[in-house]
């Protein structure tokens, strides 16, 4: 599960991480009296800032600096409501109905940190810069020794030494006299936002730029942004985490198989599938495409699939309008075939059948539910392998019903 | 021969007790009686100890079963947030096998237990002793047809044979085992490594155990997208697999930055592509199958050259 930034940095607040002042508004007005609370603690300046789910923020025009509360004012009006579109967004861009106020910070040096659940290592690693503001995607294939990968050990956590070589390869000072004792600031930076990761059960959590602001003994290191994606296995665990999560920035098809338990995720194709196992899933996706075709979503309704809740994930493909066909393609182990048929059966009285249906079914109780499937009296296209119904579903696509 | 699991083998199951893992013991031990093979001797529940469930003695803990009753393997079926627990008891209690099938687990609680069986591996090897296996968790588990199965996979599908199958995902296990028995290949043992980030047992281990074992005469390896370990298998197999082998990797549509169902099925900073991993397979000389539907049709062409 994602979070928005003003979300991130009051969780870093609370852990006692580096952030700047803040406030997050929700409308024009509570941007202006976020701004003139911020102004009672001697704040001159201000960054408006969009709130949405996908970096790129900036250069989309969806963070701006402020020099008045007035100019606070203008730019809320401007960026709340907006379309932010970049280059995570997709084409159609997001609405901005959240903003976060905060000081303005001009950054003497910019750089870039990040903790991840190493899966390949088995540990939580990380992942420092001293460019910030970069996408380290980039910086990993175009200079990847400007990156420095520190993989840290669970039994030790992090150490002192840790952050030594952190501040080394960052070029900041070990010297205990150097003016603003920055080692200081990012070892115990370091040491909250490590026990922090693991109290909340992070998976990433990723600051860019983490900045150098002020001058001499007034410099300060702080947190400019902040990303956190949560281990959705744990949330249970951290109720305070998931009520964080925002509906808007999540898909409403999704949101409705969540409530049925079900793996789902929309696409861009048009034809829908049904599928047992996020693997055959996943590759029911791919012989799709293998034979012509493009996939409406990723469906997996799971092992122990009653009735009812086939019932509900075929709904949800209904009613997708981009859907010209639809694909049941079942395994079946613990879930069984006539399982299965209940549901499709009991979906399309209730909603109809607009549209072709393909279903290839085996496994357990295959020929129980091949029967109901032909007593339903519904139009369905059998498929006597996964291959024959890829390829009838592409040919049905086409054709209609 | 066959690998990990055999007739001789002394199953236990972690939370009998529960509706999923009752079921799932039943139909693991109905397999076994009904091939006279291994059974299942009794589950445990904490606090449970001295009832009898379907027939099966329940025992407190883990190291009362492996006293009672010898039990050298665990299927594993504790809700989520118990279930790290209940791998670490096993595994402390000297099981050699363990099996969780549990989905769900936080990965940080895998952290744990990955170090705490790699250093009681340290131990135990330098004791002379059989190091531990845990396959999962998030799987489907292992099978060894004609001998014993652990886990929630359709036994009737498998037949004895000679193709060792390794999977992250269930339901293409089943695929490449209906295959390999339509083609009469039939299946040595099928080892479901799971879906989670951070697990039990690799591709690499047992392509090893393959590689060794005499009933074993070629591999199907199914992988998915997320992670480098396909990567890594293939740079393996290369070095040093005697056997032939075919690939699949799922989620080639895979659209990056979702988590497909697996919580370790994710393209992410544009690692763990399919096309990455089809490719480190075909430069290692497996024989990729192009679609999820002809594995075993792959896998005959290549036995016949």
């Amino acid at each position: 599960m994602k979070i928005h930034e003003y979300q991130a940095k009051e969780l870093f607040r609370n852990a006692g991480v580096a952030v700047p002042k803040g406030i997050a508004a929700f409308s024009v007005k509570e941007a202006v009296d976020a701004a003139s609370a911020l102004h009672q603690e001697g704040i001159e300046s201000y960054v408006v800032k969009a709130q949405i789910h996908a970096g790129g923020r900036g250069k989309g025009g969806g963070v701006k600096l402020a020099k008045t509360r007035a100019d606070v004012e203008t730019l809320a009006k401007q960026i709340l409501g907006m379309t932010l579109i970049t280059h995570q967004t997709g084409p159609e861009g997001k609405l901005v109905k959240r903003l976060y106020i905060e000081e303005a910070n001009p950054p003497k040096k910019e750089m870039y940190l990040s903790l991840i659940l190493d899966r390949d290592r088995s540990c939580i690693s990380l992942l420092a810069s001293a460019e910030g503001g970069m996408e380290i995607e980039e910086l990993a294939v175009n200079e990847p020794e400007k990156i420095l990968t520190l993989p840290i050990d669970p039994t030790t956590g992090w150490q002192a030494f840790h952050s030594r070589k952190l501040a080394g390869f960052l070029g900041l000072s070990l010297d205990p006299k150097s003016p603003g004792k920055l080692f200081g600031q990012i070892h115990n930076f370091m040491e909250k936002l490590y026990a922090f990761f693991i109290a909340k059960d992070c998976s990433i959590l990723e600051i860019n730029p983490l900045a150098i602001v002020g001058e001499g003994e007034s410099q300060r290191l702080v947190a400019l942004d902040g990303k956190i994606n949560f281990d959705d296995n744990a949330l249970k665990r951290h109720p305070d985490v998931a009520q964080l999560q925002d509906p808007d920035e999540e898909d409403a098809a999704e949101l409705e198989a969540a409530k049925f338990d079900l793996n789902f995720i929309s696409l861009y194709g048009n034809i829908g599938c049904m599928v047992n196992g996020a693997g055959l899933a996943m590759a029911t996706m791919d012989i799709i495409k293998h034979y012509g075709g493009d996939p409406a979503n990723f469906l997996d309704v799971g092992g122990g699939a009653t009735a009812d809740k086939v019932r509900e994930a075929f709904k949800i493909i209904t009613k997708d309008k981009k859907v010209k066909a639809i694909f049941v393609n079942i395994f079946g182990g613990i879930m069984k075939c006539d399982t299965i048929a209940e549901g499709v059966i009991a979906a399309t009285k209730e909603v109809g059948l607009k549209v072709p249906l393909i279903v290839r079914l085996e496994g357990t109780n295959v020929d129980k539910g091949r029967e109901m499937l032909e007593k339903s009296g519904l139009q369905i296209i059998s498929a006597k392998s996964m291959a024959d119904g890829a390829q009838k579903a592409v040919q049905a696509m086409k054709e209609g019903l | 021969m066959a690998v990990l699991l055999n007739k001789d083998s002394r199953i236990i199951c972690q939370g009998i007790t529960g509706k999923t893992g009752l079921f799932h013991a039943v139909g693991c031990h109905a397999y076994g009686k009904e091939i006279n093979g291994a059974g299942v001797v009794g589950g445990v529940t904490p606090g449970r100890g001295g009832q009898v469930v379907e027939g099966f003695p329940v025992w407190n803990s883990v190291s009362e079963a492996v006293a009672k009753e010898g039990a050298n393997v665990s299927m594993i079926f504790v809700p989520p947030f118990g279930a790290a627990d209940a791998i670490l008891e096993a595994i402390d209690a000297g099981v050699e096998l363990v099996v969780c099938i549990t989905e769900g687990i936080p990965v940080l609680d895998m952290l744990a237990v990955k170090e705490f069986l790699a250093k009681t591996n340290v131990r135990r090897k330098s004791e002379g002793k059989a190091i531990v296996r845990l396959i999962g968790p998030n799987c489907p588990g292992i099978i060894t047809p004609g001998q014993a199965k652990v886990g929630i996979m359709p036994g009737y599908i498998h037949k004895v044979g000679t193709v060792g199958i390794v999977s992250r995902s269930g339901t293409l296990t089943y695929e490449a085992v209906h295959q390999t028995s339509t083609l009469g290949m039939g299946q040595s043992t099928c080892i479901g490594i799971g879906g989670d980030p951070v697990k039990g047992m690799e591709f690499i281990d047992a392509l090893e155990l393959f590689n060794g074992d005499a009933q074993t005469e070629s591999v199907i390896m199914i992988g998915e997208i997320g992670g480098t370990a396909e990567e890594e298998a293939a740079a393996w197999i290369k070095k040093n697999m005697k056997k032939p082998v075919v690939g699949f990797i799922a989620g080639i549509t895979a659209p990056p930055g979702r988590r497909m169902g697996h919580a370790g099925a994710i393209i992410s900073g544009g690692s763990g592509t399919a096309e990455s991993k089809m490719k480190a397979m075909e430069a290692a000389g497996i024989a990729v199958s192009p679609t999820p539907a002809e594995m075993g049709i792959t896998l005959q062409k290549r036995l016949k050259g």
